[in-house]
């Protein structure tokens, strides 16, 4: 056994620590790697695929890859006459089907200088709201599910069927109504319909009530998405960012309340949500604070719903007069609007669609910058899309 | 939490329609003046809409005047219009390549007019005073190219992508210009109108088949 002086042993200790300090300086070289995220991915609401570029964790660089699912609406209107194509247009944000009609009858209705007699602009409020609801409901449990909690994405699934159940009693139809007419719907309410819905509103309530403690009252979920993925106003309004995901940057702005169309909102009490921090979390705590109003709106518009017919005096067969126009309203996910060209035909000239989810995605290249991989899940679950709605 | 929230809703009632009539002429002046000779028609439709039509030298221009002077700083889409009768006929069901033209339409340009068979088009909104703006360009058939406007609007960049590949139109200085939907050895600008519509031609269009019933109307 070799003695060690007191000498050599501090000598020792001083290598040591140099070695230790040696190790941690080194930048660790990583080879840069691509990450294929979809087309096939949970995360992704359809089939977007996501080619990101990583150093490390991290990501350099990330391109979306839309267009597995473009179905050439935009042409396919051009062939259709105006009340054929709101059964394509049902399609573009399939989880709100009834929202997507009715800024393209608005923009008909514009062009045909008809409106909507009131009892059918306020049922097609109470229709906009409750499609609303259906479609936040399911975002709700599912950005939950993707940060790795499984219960909320059945309870939304479970919760949103009441809303489901009262749009198909009304419209015919689950998913795809293809309820409202240009002059207004094709159908009056069903008996007991209104009662029904209040109910159903009523458990909507509880349900956020439970998600705001089971969701956003969780230390896990405010870990992964507090200060993730911050947008900040200027960049999201130059992006196009709409809907929940700019008044989640403190924008108020809400074209339910600031558009100028013929809808009923402006006969209820509501207020618009806003929240300033940008992130993930802000994104989803504004989507549930607006679930909770529109059922109060909702409410409200039925307890107010005036009587009358349900149509205006329109012709059979329904000729737009030449013009154009542009109308947009807040949908689920954002502004959606369309804009109708008409050369007086039984089909439009041209329409273009504007949809929400594909301006809320073109910020993607540009917010995943820097991230790490496993908070690109997280910024994308809280951005909201529908592949629908982006590929249109 | 209510200190998040906004304040309440407010009717907007005073607002009425001559009032915005006045806020529009005043947008289109202001965009007179600041463009000069790029500025070329405008048309406003009361308490509606407005509609500004600018040379194509002053497209970026354009856009940078209507989010510094009129505080349009949201962006909200922009695309291009196909301005030629289809040659197909309005149910688009030819069933030769490349017919004659059967529409015997004249070219017409909608709102705030144009020479050109294609426009670019683009919508601005402005958030403080809730109006919107759209501004179209003419693009000459033999030059179909037109500033970027990603220094102005980044999210211009896929709306960019998305009608180059629809109609061809090339955005001079953009940095990426590919397909965004369309396979990319897809051949052909599927939303010009000289574009066949495949599907009309395997099926022709039965042409209105079924006129549904008014509500409260017996059937035949």
């Amino acid at each position: 056994m070799t003695a060690v002086s007191a000498d050599q042993r501090q000598q020792l200790a001083y290598v040591a620590t140099q070695a230790a300090d040696a190790r941690l300086n080194v930048e660790i070289e990583t080879e840069g790697m691509t990450l294929n995220i979809g087309p096939q991915h949970p995360a992704t609401h359809g089939t977007l695929r996501l080619v990101a570029r990583l150093d490390g964790e991290q990501v350099v660089e990330a391109e979306p890859i839309m267009g597995y699912m473009h179905r050439g609406y935009e042409k396919l209107a051009e062939v259709r006459t105006y009340p054929q194509v709101t059964t394509l247009i049902n399609r573009i944000d399939w989880l709100g089907s009834f929202a997507n009609e009715v800024p393209f009858i608005l923009a008909a209705e514009k062009l045909m200088e008809v409106e909507a007699p009131p009892r059918a602009q306020w049922i097609r409020t109470v229709l906009f709201e409750l499609s609303r609801i259906a479609n936040i409901t399911l975002f709700l449990g599912d950005m939950a599910v993707q940060l790795g909690a499984l219960t909320p994405v059945f309870m939304a699934f479970r919760d949103r069927e009441f809303v489901l159940n009262q749009i198909e009693a009304a419209t015919g139809g689950r998913f795809h109504p293809n309820f409202d007419r240009i002059g207004g719907l094709k159908d009056d309410l069903p008996q007991g319909w209104i009662d029904d819905t209040k109910q159903a509103m009523e458990k909507m309530r509880d349900f956020c009530d439970e998600f705001e403690e089971l969701v956003l009252g969780n230390e896990i979920f405010q870990a992964r998405s507090r200060g993730i993925g911050i947008v900040p106003a200027e960049v999201g309004l130059a992006y196009g960012l709409s809907g929940a995901n700019i008044r989640a940057s403190g924008v108020d702005w809400d074209l339910r309340r600031d558009g100028h169309e013929a809808l009923a909102y402006d006969q209820v009490d509501w207020k618009v949500w806003t929240h300033p921090d940008g992130d993930s979390f802000a994104r989803y705590w504004v989507r549930l604070q607006e679930t909770r109003e529109a059922t109060h709106i909702v409410d409200q518009l039925l307890d107010g719903l005036p009587s009358g017919p349900i149509m205006a005096k329109v012709p059979r067969i329904i000729k737009v007069p030449a013009g154009e126009a542009y109308a947009a309203t807040e949908n689920p996910l954002g502004e959606m609007g369309y804009y109708v060209v008409s050369k007086g035909d039984l089909v439009p000239f041209r329409v273009k669609i504007r949809s929400a989810s594909f301006s809320n995605m073109s910020i993607t290249p540009w917010l995943l910058k820097g991230v790490y991989v496993p908070d690109i899940i997280t910024i994308l679950a809280s951005l909201y899309f529908i592949l629908g709605d982006i590929d249109r | 939490m209510t200190q998040l929230s906004s304040t309440e809703v407010e009717n907007d009632a005073a607002e009425t329609g001559s009032q915005s009539d006045e806020r529009r002429e005043a947008w289109a002046a202001q965009m007179a003046e600041a463009l000069g000779d790029g500025f070329a028609e405008h048309h406003i439709i009361p308490s509606s809409d407005l509609w500004v039509r600018v040379n194509r030298e002053s497209w970026a221009d354009a856009a940078t005047a209507a989010r510094d002077q009129l505080d349009c700083q949201f962006f909200d889409w922009l695309s291009a219009i196909d301005w030629l009768p289809s040659p197909y006929g309005r149910d688009m069901d030819a069933q030769e390549d490349n017919p004659e033209p059967k529409s015997a339409d004249p070219m017409e340009q909608g709102h705030a007019g144009g020479e050109t068979r294609f426009q670019m088009a683009m919508r601005l909104y402005s958030i403080s005073e809730h109006m919107g703006i759209t501004i179209k360009a003419d693009l000459p058939d033999d030059d179909l190219s037109v500033d970027t406007l990603i220094s102005v609007f980044p999210g211009a960049n896929w709306h960019e992508r998305e009608a180059w590949e629809m109609f061809g139109i090339h955005f001079n200085g953009h940095p990426d210009l590919r397909n965004i939907y369309l396979p990319g050895a897809f051949e052909g600008n599927p939303l010009r109108k000289d574009f066949p519509l495949l599907a009309r031609r395997v099926k022709p269009w039965p042409g209105i088949v079924d006129v549904e019933l008014f509500p409260g109307e017996e059937g035949p």
